[in-house]
């Protein structure tokens, strides 16, 4: 293998480099990276790795980019929305070096195909979004002896490491088990600055040209903690633990699991805005919609956050925060009829939870939230 | 006593403070004086047997306490608590 004229004058910067040179380029250049996702981690990670020449980049992503991607995931552009996101992340790679091959899997990584799309490259770059992935990603990384360069954000804050590198810690060594759904917010309920999967992807691209290149210290052992809003990166030990059951002394998983049961997340999740899966009785937003006309006796209620209720609100609404409601149930008539909303029906789904166990008789769940009554009653209501 | 530190997903339990000094000879006895302290936070730290939850890790400095003494490591005054929860972000089958 050798690099066309062409190649030397686009790495220049790197080849006059003592550390890469024209033998680290040609690493790069022989290299296969797989890409796990192309939303805000996998954006900056797609367009530096190819900048860098990478000579094959697997991507792997099923989602359509939408309007409230764009604010962080600079792979995608305004006129994308609506497009594959492999598609438009694998156009943008090619334009900024065609010298990159780049190998669309165009799929939902599951058990059943994870193993077979992974065993054909060097090392797994993880920019996925959700537990059940995150598992999936690292026990196959660990069966088949691939590190996992792995990050992930929350608001300001991001984690990053290198995985299952040379017989090093796994993410199972850090956390044996994923937190139960709704525990934890996730991203699209907590948010996150737009920047941040920028700085925490660009240390995944960063450790994974490293690991390329054979060169400095890998980020293995170490767990970086990255705070945005204090602006300081602090360094923890991550150690492998002997008990840990995929990479330990005496191991229980040989293979792929169900990851979707692992992580208690209904298998149909990728369609969040019916994630509510609720028992408490529930009302269409038409009907409370009706019920307001009318002017029926009742109180609608807003358990999301003000700053939330500001974007966007139904005025009848009371605002009480889900975390306050527990608190404030004195302000609530235990006989009157309740409806409760929030964005999309889940934290609602919980509100409703807390006042029936405090012996509320009347109380019902506004199916899909202010979303939902943005689509069916009131266009004008924007959608965030 | 020690510093605990408490990361974003975890602040809404304690009153949007990103730091905690709290009271505390061993980081046994720290967790249960910053939970006494800010009760809605137990629930997301202790599972209902009362034992840390395992997608919650907690350092001493930069030592994770399940290889140190566990909940009897000694906290000193010096001494920095960090909880660590693991984080996904996103929607489940979204990308970030």
């Amino acid at each position: 293998m050798t690099l066309s004229k062409d190649e030397i004058q686009r790495y220049s910067r790197h080849l006059i480099v003592p550390e890469v040179g024209m033998e680290g380029q040609l690493k790069l250049k022989g290299a296969k990276v797989l890409l796990v996702g192309t939303g805000g981690l996998g954006a900056p990670l797609g367009l530096y790795l190819a900048a860098a020449g990478i000579g094959r980049i697997g991507l792997v992503d099923f989602d359509v980019v939408d309007f409230s991607n764009l604010q962080r995931q600079v792979i995608h552009f305004t006129q994308d929305v609506g497009r594959n996101k492999i598609d438009s992340a694998a156009e943008k790679m090619t334009a900024l070096n065609p010298n990159v091959e780049i190998v669309k899997h165009e799929v939902a990584l599951s058990s059943e195909n994870a193993m077979e799309i992974l065993k054909d490259y060097d090392l797994v770059v993880d920019g996925t979004d959700n537990f059940p992935t995150r598992y999936l990603v690292n026990d196959a990384c660990v069966l088949l002896g691939k590190p996992n360069v792995y990050g992930s954000i929350f608001r300001f804050e991001g984690q990053a490491t290198v995985f299952a590198y040379a017989g090093g810690p796994c993410y199972r060594c850090l956390y044996p088990e994923p937190p139960p759904p709704g525990l934890v917010p996730s991203c699209a309920e907590g948010g996150v600055l737009g920047i941040l999967p920028g700085t925490i992807g660009l240390i995944q691209a960063t450790e994974t040209v490293k690991l390329i290149l054979g060169i400095g210290e890998p980020l293995v052992g170490r767990l970086l903690l990255f705070d945005a809003l204090g602006m300081r990166f602090r360094e923890l030990k991550l150690r492998k633990n002997p008990e840990c059951p995929i990479c330990g002394d005496h191991r229980t998983i040989t293979k792929l699991i169900d990851y979707h049961q692992f992580c208690g997340v209904p298998q149909q999740a990728e369609t969040p805005r019916q994630e509510a899966k609720v028992t408490e009785s529930e009302i269409e937003v038409t009907e409370v919609k009706e019920k307001l006309d009318r002017g029926d006796d009742f109180v609608l209620i807003d358990v999301r956050e003000p700053h939330e209720y500001q974007i966007c609100n139904i005025p009848a609404a009371k605002l009480i925060p889900l975390g306050e409601v527990a608190k404030r149930l004195g302000e609530l008539d235990p006989e009157a009829d309740i409806v409760i909303h929030c964005k999309s029906g889940m934290r609602s789904a919980r509100a409703c939870g807390i006042l029936k166990a405090a012996g509320f008789k009347h109380v019902r769940n506004m199916k899909g939230g202010i979303l939902a009554w943005s689509d069916q009653v009131d266009p004008s209501v924007p959608k965030y | 006593m020690a510093k605990v530190m408490i990361p974003t997903p975890l602040r809404q339990f304690t009153a949007k403070q990103d730091s905690v000094t709290v009271p505390g000879a061993t980081v046994g006895e720290v967790l249960a004086a910053l939970t006494t302290e800010f009760p809605d936070l137990r629930k997301q730290i202790f599972n209902d047997e009362g034992r840390l939850r395992s997608f919650i890790n907690v350092y001493l400095n930069d030592e994770d306490i399940r290889y140190l003494g566990k909940d009897a490591t000694p906290a000193a005054d010096a001494d920095t608590l960090s909880l660590v929860p693991s984080i996904a972000g996103g929607l489940p089958g979204g990308t970030n």
